[in-house]
C-alpha cells in the first residue's frame, strides 16, 4: 500500500498577491516544482513565502491573471477542500475537541472512508510517527514535539498529492528542532512526496531542500540547489541571508586583489572588482611557517566547543568572521596572519 | 498588628454586607414557611402557604419555565451563528453590529416593551400570545448568548483550526459541525445558563407585555405582593428562589477558571 | 472566497431580521409616536420644561447617582478584600454576595419591605433600641436601598476581576518608597481600578435610572421616571407622552453606557 497518492508536479504562472488593504505581498511569480521534489521557500518574515504556500494550498487566490497548475490541470479557483493537499501549520491546528486518533482520522472520515479502514490507517500513521501510545490523549496533554508529529500524521493520513509545511519547527526549542528536522527529512525521502516547506531558518532549508527558493520583499532572489545558493549567491541579499559572508574592499591589480590588510592572490579577479566576498570556512589563521595573505588583530574570540569563532579586525568596516579549530586560546588584540582559499572568492 | 486590625475591619464590613444581602432572603423564606409571620417561628412551620401559591399560581410557574426554554432555543438559533460571524470578521461594521445587539440591554425594558406595544399591539393574536413576551425576552437575552459564545471563539485560533479542517477536505458545514460548535461548548453552556436565568427573572418588559392569560412568575409575584398578603408573597418568593437557585449555583460553578496545563517535552 | 462573504451574511441574517423587526422598527415607531401627541414634538422637551417631569428626572438621577456612589464604595472595599485575602469561607462569602444577581426588581422590592417595611427587621430593631419604629421602604430611601441591593452583586464581580489583574509590584514599589497602606490604596489601588469603577459605575447608574420593578413594588409616592412613564401609559393613556419620555430615557442610558465603554473597555450589563 502506498502511503501517499501519486506525487504531483506544481506550477505557478504569473501569481501575484495584493491584499485588501493594498499591501503587495507577492510580485508576479513563475515557478515549476517537479513531482516528488522538496522545495524550500526561505526568507525573512514578510518576504512572501507563506503567501506563496497559501496560494499553492488554495487558502488564498492569486491576483487576476495568476494560475496554479497541478500536473498541468488548472486548480486556481479550486478551494483547498478539493485540492487534496496535506498541510502542516505553524501552530499545528490540532482540533482540541478530538483525541489524537480522532485528529489523525478526521480527513478520512470526511471522505466517508469506512470505519474499519479509518482505524487501520490511523494505526499505521501513528506507528510511522512513533506516537501509537498517544492515540487516546487529548491535544492539551501533548508536548510541542508530540503535537508536531500528530500534525504530520494527520496530514499524511489522507494520502495527499503534496505536503505543504508552514514553518513547522519554528515553535519548538533548538534541540527538539534538530531532532525533528532529521525525522522530517527521512519522512519526506521515504514518502517520495512533493513537499513544499516554508522557513526562515537557513540551516533547515539547506538540510531539507532539494531546491531552495530564496525570497525577499515578495520577489524571488534566487532558486537553486543548496550548494549553489551557498557557494554562488546571486545577490547581496542572498549572500548575507545564507550563512555569514566576509568582505574585503580594495582593487584588482593584475592577478591579485589589494586591500588594506594585505594582498590576496586571485588569478580570476575581475578587473573592475572593488569588493570580494568569501565564507568563514575559506579563510584560516595561518600556522607558523605558512605564508599569510592578510594581517589582522583579534577583536573577539568565542569558544564554541567544537570550534572557536574569531572576529578579526582587518581595517574593514566589519571584522572578518573566521572559524578556527586550532586547539589554543586566542587573546584579545593578538596579531594573526590569515590565509584565504581563492576558490571560495566571489564578486557580486 | 495594624494589618490584623485592618483585616478584621474589612472582614467585618464584608460580613455586614453579606448579611444585608442574605438576611432578607432568609426572612422571606421563613415568612413563607411559618404559620404566622407576626408571631414568628414559634407558631410552627407549614407548607400551607406554598400549597396556596401552587394552586393559585401554578400556571405562572409553567409559563415561566416554558418561556425560558423557548427563549433558550431562540437565542441558540439566532445567537450562535451571529457570534460566529462576529468572530470571523472584526471590522468596524461587525463592531457596530455588536453594539446594536447590546442595545436592548442598555435601554430600559420599559422602553423596549412600549416600543413593541405601539408597533405590534394591534395584531391581537400576537399581542395576547406568549410569543409576544418571548420576543421581549429574546431581545434582552440574545446579547448574553452572543457575548458568551464570542468570548470563547475569540480565545481559540478559529481561523487556523478551520483552515486545518479545510486542508483535510471538510466543507463549510462540516467544519461548523465538527470544529466550531464543539469548541465553543463552554460558551454555549455558560450563555444558556445566563439566558434561562435572566428569562426566568425578567419583569420590566414582561409587566407591560403580559395579559391576564400570559402571566409569568415575576408578574405573579408582583400581583401577590400587591395583594399585601405577606405569607403568600413570601411563599411565592420561596418558590422563585427554589427555581432560580440551582441555576445560579450552576453559573457560579461554571465561572471558576480552569488552570492552563503545561506539558514538558519528553525525552524519548 | 466570495462564497465566504455570502455565507457569513446568511448566518447573520436571522438575528439581523429579528432585531430589525422587533427592536429597530419599534424604536423608530416609538420615536414618532412620541412626537404625535397633543403637544407634538415639544413632548421631547417636556422632560425639562414640565415641572413634574423635571422633578421626577431629578429624583431618578439623584437616586441613581447615590446608588452608584454607595455601591462602588461597598463593592470596592468588599471586592478588593475578598480578592486579596484567602481564608476559609472566602468562596462562600463571594457566592453569597453574587447570589442576588438575577433577582428581578420585584423580588428586591419585597426584600426592601422585609427589611424596612412596617413589619420589617429594621423597624423592629429600631423599636427595640429607641422606641421609634423606622419605616422607610416606601420612600426614595427604600428605593435607594433596593437599588444598592441589586447593584452590589453586579459590580462586585467586575471589581474582583479587575483586582485580580492589579500588579502587586506597583504596590510593593509604593511601599518601598515609604507609602502607608492608606496612601497605597489612594495612589495605587484606586487608580488601578479606575477603568473597572467607570464601567461598573456606568452600568450601575444606567440600570438604576431605568429600573422599574423595584419602584413598582414599593409604589406609593415614589416618582422616578420609569414609574411616571408607566402611569402615563396605563392610567392616563397618554401614549405619546409615555413614548417620548421612554425614548428619552432609553437614549440617556444608552449614551451613558456608550461613554463608559469607550472610557473603560467592554463590560457586562444585566436586568433591573
Amino acid at each position: 500500500m502506498t502511503d501517499t497518492g501519486k506525487p504531483v508536479s506544481i506550477a505557478l504562472a504569473n501569481c501575484a498577491k495584493t491584499f485588501a488593504d493594498g499591501t503587495k505581498a507577492l510580485e508576479p511569480l513563475d515557478l515549476a516544482i517537479h513531482a516528488g521534489e522538496t522545495v524550500v521557500f526561505l526568507g525573512p518574515s514578510g518576504c512572501g513565502k507563506t503567501t506563496t504556500l497559501r496560494i499553492i494550498a488554495g487558502l488564498e487566490e492569486p491576483d487576476a491573471g495568476g494560475k496554479v497548475l497541478f500536473d498541468g490541470v488548472d486548480v486556481t479557483h479550486l478551494p483547498i477542500e478539493q485540492r487534496n493537499v496535506g498541510m502542516v501549520f505553524q501552530s499545528y491546528a490540532l482540533f482540541p475537541n478530538m483525541t489524537v486518533a480522532g485528529n489523525v482520522g478526521y480527513g478520512l472520515r470526511i471522505r466517508k472512508v469506512p470505519d474499519a479502514q479509518v482505524k487501520a490507517r490511523v494505526s499505521e500513521m501513528l506507528a510511522m510517527m512513533q506516537i501509537t501510545r498517544l492515540a487516546d490523549r487529548r491535544i492539551d496533554q501533548l508536548s510541542g514535539g508530540q503535537r508536531q508529529r500528530v500534525a504530520l500524521a494527520r496530514a499524511i493520513a489522507v494520502r495527499p498529492r503534496a505536503l505543504l509545511l508552514d514553518e513547522p519547527l519554528t515553535a519548538l526549542d533548538a534541540k527538539l528542532r534538530d531532532t525533528l528536522r532529521l525525522d522530517i527529512d527521512s519522512l519526506l525521502r521515504s514518502l517520495g512526496i512533493t513537499a513544499i516547506y516554508v522557513t526562515h531558518d537557513q540551516a533547515e532549508a539547506m538540510a531539507l531542500g532539494d531546491r531552495i527558493v530564496v525570497m525577499e520583499h515578495g520577489r524571488v532572489a534566487q532558486i537553486g540547489k543548496p550548494r549553489e545558493i551557498y557557494q554562488q549567491p546571486a545577490t547581496r541579499f542572498v549572500a548575507d541571508f545564507i550563512g555569514t559572508m566576509n568582505r574585503l574592499t580594495g582593487a584588482t591589480d593584475g592577478g591579485v586583489f589589494r586591500c588594506k590588510a594585505g594582498i590576496v592572490p586571485w588569478s580570476e579577479a575581475p578587473a573592475t572588482a572593488t569588493e570580494i566576498l568569501f565564507r568563514p570556512e575559506d579563510i584560516r589563521v595561518a600556522e607558523s611557517g605558512e605564508t599569510a595573505n592578510l594581517q589582522g588583530k583579534v577583536a573577539s574570540a568565542f569558544f564554541l566547543g567544537d570550534r572557536t569563532r574569531l572576529f578579526v579586525d582587518v581595517g574593514e568596516e566589519r571584522p572578518l568572521v573566521i572559524e578556527s579549530t586550532a586547539r589554543r586560546d586566542f587573546q584579545h588584540g593578538e596579531a594573526v596572519g590569515l590565509a584565504i582559499d581563492p576558490r571560495g572568492l566571489l564578486v557580486l | 498588628m495594624k494589618r490584623r486590625g485592618l483585616f478584621l475591619l474589612q472582614l467585618g464590613f464584608t460580613l455586614f454586607v453579606c448579611a444585608f444581602l442574605i438576611v432578607p432572603m432568609i426572612l422571606s423564606i421563613m415568612a413563607g414557611l411559618t404559620v404566622n409571620y407576626f408571631v414568628g417561628i414559634e407558631s410552627g412551620l407549614t407548607v400551607r402557604w406554598v400549597m396556596e401559591v401552587w394552586n393559585g399560581y401554578r400556571d405562572t410557574i409553567f409559563l415561566s419555565i416554558g418561556l425560558s426554554l423557548a427563549c433558550l432555543a431562540a437565542t441558540l438559533v439566532l445567537g450562535i451563528p451571529a457570534a460566529y460571524v462576529l468572530a470571523k470578521r472584526q471590522t468596524a461594521l461587525t463592531r457596530a453590529i455588536e453594539e446594536l445587539l447590546v442595545m436592548p440591554v442598555a435601554v430600559p425594558g420599559l422602553a423596549t416593551a412600549l416600543a413593541l406595544i405601539v408597533t405590534y399591539g394591534t395584531l391581537s393574536g400576537f399581542r395576547t400570545s406568549w410569543a409576544f413576551i418571548l420576543v421581549g425576552h429574546v431581545l434582552f437575552t440574545l446579547p448574553f448568548m452572543v457575548r458568551s459564545v464570542l468570548a470563547v471563539l475569540m480565545a481559540i485560533d478559529l481561523k487556523t483550526l478551520e483552515e486545518g479542517a479545510a486542508s483535510l477536505g471538510a466543507g463549510f458545514w462540516e467544519r461548523f459541525r465538527d470544529i466550531v460548535l464543539p469548541n465553543c461548548r463552554q460558551g454555549i453552556l455558560a450563555g444558556s445558563l445566563m439566558v434561562v436565568t435572566l428569562s426566568m427573572g425578567e419583569f420590566n418588559m414582561t409587566w407591560l407585555l403580559h395579559t391576564p392569560f400570559t402571566k409569568t412568575l415575576p408578574v405573579g409575584l408582583a400581583d401577590a405582593y400587591a395583594s399585601l398578603r405577606l405569607e403568600i408573597g413570601s411563599a411565592y418568593t420561596l418558590v422563585f428562589f427554589v427555581m432560580i437557585m440551582p441555576l445560579l449555583l450552576a453559573m457560579q460553578a461554571f465561572a471558576k477558571p480552569r488552570p492552563a496545563k503545561f506539558v514538558a517535552e519528553e525525552t524519548e | 472566497m466570495r462564497n465566504e462573504l455570502r455565507r457569513l451574511i446568511f448566518l447573520l441574517l436571522p438575528a439581523g431580521i429579528f432585531f430589525a423587526a422587533f427592536f429597530l422598527l419599534p424604536m423608530a415607531r416609538l420615536f414618532f409616536i412620541g412626537g404625535s401627541g397633543k403637544t407634538g414634538w415639544a413632548a421631547y422637551a417636556a422632560i425639562l420644561t414640565e415641572a413634574n417631569y423635571f422633578s421626577s428626572l431629578l429624583s431618578t438621577l439623584a437616586v441613581a447617582a447615590a446608588t452608584t456612589a454607595a455601591t462602588l464604595v461597598i463593592s470596592g472595599i468588599a471586592g478588593v478584600f475578598l480578592q486579596r485575602n484567602r481564608f476559609p469561607g472566602n468562596g462562600m462569602l463571594v457566592a453569597m454576595l453574587t447570589f442576588p444577581l438575577a433577582f428581578p426588581g420585584v423580588v428586591i422590592g419585597f426584600m426592601v419591605i422585609m427589611l424596612a417595611g412596617r413589619q420589617g427587621l429594621i423597624g423592629q430593631i429600631t423599636q427595640a433600641l429607641t422606641g421609634e419604629k423606622l419605616v422607610f421602604a416606601y420612600t426614595l430611601s427604600g428605593l435607594f436601598m433596593g437599588y444598592v441591593y441589586f447593584s452590589i452583586p453586579r459590580t462586585i464581580l467586575t471589581v474582583m476581576a479587575a483586582a485580580e489583574k492589579l500588579d502587586p509590584k506597583l504596590e510593593e514599589a509604593a511601599r518601598s518608597l515609604g507609602a502607608s497602606p492608606w496612601r497605597v490604596v489612594l495612589d495605587v489601588i484606586i487608580p488601578g481600578l479606575k477603568p473597572a469603577f467607570i464601567s461598573a459605575g456606568a452600568i450601575c447608574f444606567a440600570t438604576a435610572v431605568g429600573a422599574f420593578g423595584t419602584a413598582f413594588t414599593l409604589a406609593a409616592k415614589i416618582d422616578v421616571l420609569p414609574m411616571v412613564i408607566y402611569t402615563e401609559f396605563t392610567l392616563s393613556a397618554n401614549i405619546a407622552m409615555a413614548a417620548a419620555l421612554s425614548f428619552v430615557l432609553g437614549a440617556v442610558t444608552w449614551v451613558v453606557l456608550a461613554l463608559a465603554r469607550t472610557a473603560a473597555g467592554s463590560s457586562v450589563a444585566a436586568a433591573g
